[in-house]
């Protein structure tokens, strides 16, 4: 159901700083809106995203109700080597979703 | 309605009907608000004893939103992201949406630069702020105002 949209440039020069953007299809139910019969909807949120570059831990994101369905996330990063970067979000109802994508430095 | 109503009764009953549905939707649909108060915890919970201080960090958000569903922003901090000296973690907090928390960036020096893009809900015209957590343990905030029209978190699933 999950589907995860990554953009990463394919080559980069080394210290180059790149923009990374990230977005996920993903209700982002709150858990105050109401159905018409007045029953509430149950929360079901991202509420982790982490990216990491060949391992390390570059970028940490903690995210509430107040985040916009479909979370899109640019932060950015400095080309440091060649390798991969790995996107794992973790949300509620045991949601896990990852994607990675790799980067030549040169 | 019988063909002799007069235009002044048909107003005046078309008129209190209005507002005794208006009335009962406002009731039926208020939701739950987080209030200045519950922001400034928030913010405390984040900060603990430290100085908040103005500046330094740069918030950027449409300040008239059509629909509060999804905002585009971007929160920023100048840094020169060494080691010694980068930005921690940029907070997001709302004033008046159901809960004060929005987000929390954390970084290290090797994002290289100190900003983020996402996008908000906006559950009404309101301050938005964003804080930003240096690594010297300095504290710098600013706050925008936003205009909405268009509230997020009030339609029926």
């Amino acid at each position: 159901m999950a589907n995860a949209l990554i953009n990463v440039p394919p080559r980069a020069k080394r210290g180059e700083i790149i923009e990374i953007k990230t977005l996920i299809s993903h209700p982002m139910e709150t858990g105050y809106r109401r159905t018409q019969l007045g029953a509430a909807v149950p929360r079901d949120i991202i509420r982790a995203f982490v990216c990491t570059y060949n391992g390390t831990e570059i970028f940490r994101a903690e995210l509430h109700p107040a985040i916009a369905a479909n979370p899109f996330i640019a932060f950015s990063t400095v080309a440091t080597e060649s390798g991969t970067l790995a996107f794992q979000w973790t949300g509620d109802r045991g949601f896990s979703e990852t994607a990675s994508a790799a980067i030549t430095v040169d | 309605m019988s063909q002799n109503t007069s235009r002044r009764e048909f107003l005046l009953t078309a008129g209190g009907a209005a507002a005794g549905l208006g009335l009962a939707s406002v009731i039926a649909v208020e939701p739950a608000r987080a209030t200045p108060a519950a922001m400034q915890e928030a913010i405390h919970k984040v900060v603990g004893a430290a100085r908040v201080n103005q500046g330094r960090v740069k918030l950027e958000l449409p300040p008239l939103v059509e629909n509060g569903n999804t905002v585009p922003l971007t929160v920023s901090a100048e840094s020169p992201m060494t080691a010694a000296d980068h930005v921690k973690a940029l907070h997001l907090f709302t004033e008046k949406n159901p809960q004060p928390d929005v987000a929390s960036f954390r970084f290290g020096p090797r994002a290289g630069r100190a900003s983020v893009a996402t996008r908000m809900r906006l559950a009404d015209t309101q301050t938005v702020i964003a804080i930003c957590e240096l690594s010297d343990g300095s504290f710098w905030s600013t706050s925008v105002n936003v205009v909405v029209t268009l509230a997020a978190c009030l339609e029926e699933a």
